[in-house]
């Protein structure tokens, strides 16, 4: 046994054991996406339990105990930096929790909320990746993948041969499948590929996860004792006055509204609160007068939500990017790696259900004109704060709203802080 | 060392695995799918492995790549030197585009980075052959050649060294005349223990870049019990601006073998491999001369040098392009005819490296440094340099001035020396230890060069590259290319890396647009510590190096740069370059 110090207290541990396992033991909480206790040498690959080890930055991962070992995990450093490592991964893919079957039990979702990440300080890099549905059974979500290695080193056949290996380098990695390996996994090996992805890039056909969404591994507790959130921070208490919102609705579905309106008892409060100016709730088209609050669902497809969103940003104070599209561009993204003329296309011309010839696109000089991409509305002004979620719960929004307007605290709970 | 009864190590067949992609590549100009079969079954791997390898190194490819393969160097030397006009005449000479061949599958043009001629740019390998001081008449004439007939290799050209300086009184310790055998004549009476003194003596370090010093590395491989072990010479000289180890290796391959040899007597290996770039095929003929002589004169195999029981040999692994592979356990991930990704730090190269064995692995010029200084003797050679940083120094000189090449500085000499010796012309930034290295602001042109890297003390550790731009050359342009080659180069396995580069890429082009603000500017230094801090190898941890220095460096012109209407809270956005599409579509 040796003595090792972590965040200045001292603990006894075996000697050469991983870090990780070590601290694990102990209680301390280091977030990880590629670490399996039993791989080794570890992948080393994710760098998210980035630590200082002796003074210097290190993964907690590739650290073997040894006697006089200081490690320092929770300086605002460190946090910030495993913050932005999910962050970045998180821009580095094109994930889309509320579409993605794995939601609840992914490894980078878990992550995400329990770094409390509601927005990546990075803008989406959406490169176009594809599904690779060629293997008789597992299906490739190329845009999940995270290149954690862990199919790479762990899925092998009875004979030892790799079924996933690296593609190219660089920013044109992708993990690869050979189909005739595929072909020789027993069922089991093939559900253990699916189990150890941390995120849903490897799918088995016919087979989903059995619990259902919001009842999943992820979807309830926090892994750490003390979970508190940092996302909204609030100025400090203000006195309760009464306070003039404006809301819109860009490139959304209205879901967010949605979950306004469900804040039920709520309601009767935010009446005594709040007014409403330039609202879909009101309907009044313009502002009437400066607002304490804006509040944005969606990101902008078009010209209109781009000049809309600086209206908004004009007229309010504080900004609120309500919601995945608002937050970093959500669903309307799916067609960001593609070139709008093909997008075009398959929607008014190619379209299965068009009548024939009804096949024209509509250009009119009073419609919006569509934009090259979705823009997540941080592209175009500054937001001063990110409620993330799909629609996001209403108690979050309603905490949220009451933080930033009033400076109350409220904790906001880990199963209301969600992505999808 | 052996006892003679031992068996012959074997290597496992999978470290052919490059050799037979060369030999593919090079006779059918591209890798086929059957190929890939033959191979998966030949090494017993599945076929995926065995793509995996290919795509990672750029000189493989799956397409047909033409009767000539052109790669025309994209690296910033090249391009203040006349690349475009070089692209373009050899695109409307071969009637091919870059990154494809032409209709007959004569030509096939390709870009690569930094193929160590900067000294002679712009430069182009054509089915490996070097080709230098291009110009547009030079083009013509080359691909008019080479349609009616001429091979690559009987029309190529043969780098000079450019060697421009060395100390005065010939203090030159790597250029001194060299008889073979001189220094494996002295390891009759010399001890391993007795070596290992003499270099901790010298205090040389590792001429990499990271100078490690040498006899700690040679001394912990040497108490490894396990056997075989090996010494690795890496020649994967991939930091644009370097070509020291191309001349070393030109003119001095005897120093660089008899080092070698030195370290595996030292630290009792019997293998020695030398990893080539695969940028320089065209020196590794005269490698293979080399050691051919030495074994013809009983200097390398069994008993070499008249010493009973040591048995040395030395091979060359060809690489095939790739700049990580330049890290020391990617370079060994390489030799094994994997992929070449850096390993984690759960073992040193030392304890565990080439196949899992204790392996050596020092750079071209430290195995000559190393030769030379057991032949001079390290008295000597601690006569020159400064204290602190004794010896001298290669440094490979190249852009905007009027004598690029190689100069042999002793340490100790300041920018401004060196600037002056090769007439640099107007000289503005300087970017030494190349892309990954520091950029030099002339402001600061009395800094010395040395080993020196003390709290309160700190010289420029060059490790080989000094790339000199003038006034007109527009940083960022640098900055771009630079941030495009990691973009490429990186391995991918790490996501610090592998998504900063792209990320970091993203924001520049933000910045050359006109579209950043100081939040940008400030968001670039932060994000670049995050990869520095956090990513797996030397690679991602010094890509943004040159960027966050250069941005406090010359503030003044990133501000230029930078959107003058930026009131906090609009970000500039191009509605005509968002809507141009669309507007396009309609017509």
């Amino acid at each position: 046994m040796v003595n090792i110090t972590i965040d200045g207290k001292n603990f006894l541990a075996e000697e050469g054991k991983n870090l990780m396992q070590v601290a694990k033991e102990n209680d301390i909480f280091i977030p990880s996406l590629c670490y399996y206790e039993h791989i080794e040498p570890p992948l080393g690959t994710c760098r998210v339990c980035i630590c200082k080890i002796n003074g210097r930055f290190g993964p907690a991962c590739t650290e073997k105990v040894k006697e006089g070992l200081t490690v320092e995990v929770n300086n605002p450093e460190l946090k910030d930096t495993r913050k932005a490592l999910v962050e970045m991964t998180f821009a580095e893919g094109n994930h889309l929790c509320p579409a993605c079957v794995k939601s609840g039990n992914c490894d980078l979702q878990h992550m995400g909320y329990e770094l409390g990440i509601s927005s990546t300080r990075f803008q989406h890099l959406f490169k176009d990746r594809t599904i690779d549905y060629k293997a008789n059974r597992i299906v490739m979500e190329h845009n999940r993948c995270i290149k954690c290695l862990r199919c790479v080193v762990e899925v092998v056949t009875d004979d030892g041969k790799k079924v996933f290996t690296y593609q190219n380098r660089g920013f044109e990695t992708y993990v690869g499948v050979d189909y005739e390996q595929e072909a020789k996994l027993t069922e089991e090996q093939a559900v253990n590929a699916m189990k150890i992805c941390p995120t849903g890039a490897i799918m088995l056909r016919g087979v989903s996860i059995p619990e259902p969404f919001g009842h999943r591994k992820f979807d309830m507790e926090s892994v750490q004792k003390n979970y508190n959130d940092e996302t909204i921070k609030p100025n400090g208490p203000t006195a309760i006055t009464k306070k003039r919102i404006a809301t819109i609705s860009l490139a959304g579905c209205f879901g967010c509204h949605m979950s306004m309106l469900d804040i039920d008892l709520g309601l009767l409060d935010l009446i005594e609160l709040v007014s409403f100016d330039k609202s879909p709730l009101t309907d009044k088209k313009n502002f009437t007068e400066r607002c304490d609050l804006g509040i944005i669902e969606g990101g902008c497809c078009n010209d209109e939500n781009v000049e809309t969103l600086k209206k908004f940003r004009e007229n309010c104070d504080v900004l609120i990017a309500l919601g995945e599209c608002s937050v970093w561009g959500g669903l309307p993204t799916l067609r960001n790696s593609i070139p709008l003329s093909e997008c075009l296309d398959e929607a008014y011309l190619n379209c299965v259900t068009n009548e024939p010839a009804n096949n024209i696109v509509p250009y009119h000089e009073d419609l919006p004109k569509i934009l090259d991409r979705v823009y997540a509305c941080n592209e175009i002004v500054k937001i001063d704060y990110y409620i993330p979620g799909c629609p996001p719960d209403a108690g979050i929004i309603w905490k949220s709203v009451k933080n930033i307007l009033w400076g109350e605290k409220n904790p906001i709970l880990y199963s209301e802080f969600k992505y999808d | 060392m052996t006892n003679g009864i031992e068996k012959k190590f074997k290597e496992p067949d999978q470290t052919q695995m490059l050799n037979r992609l060369w030999e593919l590549q090079k006779s059918n100009g591209y890798i086929h799918d059957d190929n890939i079969k033959e191979l998966a079954n030949a090494f017993n791997v599945s076929e995926v492995e065995v793509e995996g390898v290919i795509s990672f190194y750029h000189f493989f490819q799956r397409n047909p790549t033409g009767k000539y393969t052109i790669y025309l160097n994209n690296s910033i030397i090249a391009d203040i030197k006349g690349f475009e006009r070089i692209k373009e005449t050899l695109e409307r000479e071969t009637g091919a585009t870059f990154g494809t061949i032409d209709r007959t599958g004569t030509f096939g043009l390709f870009l690569t980075p930094c193929i160590g001629l900067s000294d002679h740019e712009p430069s182009a390998l054509i089915n490996f052959y070097p080709f230098i001081n291009l110009n547009t008449s030079k083009v013509k004439d080359i691909i008019a050649k080479l349609k009616n007939g001429a091979s690559a290799e009987s029309i190529c050209d043969a780098p000079a060294d450019n060697i421009r300086y060395t100390p005065p009184g010939n203090k030159t310790v790597f250029f001194k005349k060299f008889t073979p055998g001189s220094v494996i004549s002295k390891l009759v009476q010399a001890t391993p223990l007795g070596i290992i003194e003499e270099l901790k003596k010298s205090e040389l370090a590792g001429r990499g870049g990271a100078y490690f010093p040498t006899w700690k590395k040679w001394n912990s491989a040497m108490v490894q019990p396990a056997l075989p072990k090996f010494v690795v010479c890496n020649a994967d000289e991939g930091e644009p601006g370097t070509f020291k180890d191309r001349v070393l290796m030109n003119r001095e391959a005897n120093s660089l073998i008899e080092g070698m040899i030195i370290c595996g007597y030292t630290i009792g290996a019997e293998y020695g491999i030398i990893y080539l770039r695969g940028e320089y095929w065209w020196l590794k003929n005269k490698l293979d001369e080399a050691i051919k002589e030495y074994h013809s004169k009983g200097l390398l195999g069994e008993d070499c040098g008249n010493i009973k029981g040591f048995s040395f040999d030395i091979r060359i692994q060809m690489g095939a392009g790739s700049y990580v592979c330049g890290e020391e356990t990617a370079l060994l991930e390489s030799l094994e005819g994997k992929r070449g990704e850096p390993r984690t730090k759960w073992f040193f190269p030392v304890e565990k490296g080439y196949l899992q064995l204790p392996t050596v692995i020092n750079n071209v010029e430290t195995f000559c440094a190393a030769a030379k200084i057991i032949e001079m003797g390290a008295e000597e050679y601690l006569k020159l340099g400064i204290p602190g940083s004794p010896g001298t120094k290669l440094i490979s000189v190249s852009g905007d001035c009027q004598l690029p090449g190689i100069y042999e500085i002793e340490w100790g000499m300041t920018i401004e020396e060196l600037l002056g010796l090769c007439k640099a012309d107007d000289p503005y930034y300087i970017q030494v230890s190349g892309p990954s290295g520091e950029c030099i602001s002339i402001n600061e042109k009395s800094r010395r060069m040395s080993m020196i890297d003390l709290p309160g003390q700190k010289d420029i550790r060059c490790g080989g590259s000094f790339m000199i731009f003038n006034k007109h050359r527009d940083i960022l342009k640098i900055l771009v290319n630079f941030s495009e080659f990691f973009k490429h180069e990186s391995c991918g396995i790490c996501t610090p890396c592998r998504a900063g580069n792209f990320i970091i890429q993203r924001k520049l082009d933000r910045l050359n647009n006109g579209f950043a603000n100081e939040t940008d500017l400030d968001e670039i230094k932060s994000w670049g510590t995050i990869m520095k801090n956090t990513s797996r190898c030397g690679l991602g941890k010094t890509a943004a190096n040159s960027l966050i220095i250069a941005m406090d460096k010359f503030h003044d012109y990133f501000k230029t740069k930078l959107d003058k209407n930026y009131d906090g809270l609009n970000l500039k956005f191009d509605m005509d370059a968002a809507t141009k599409d669309y507007e396009e579509y309609k017509i």
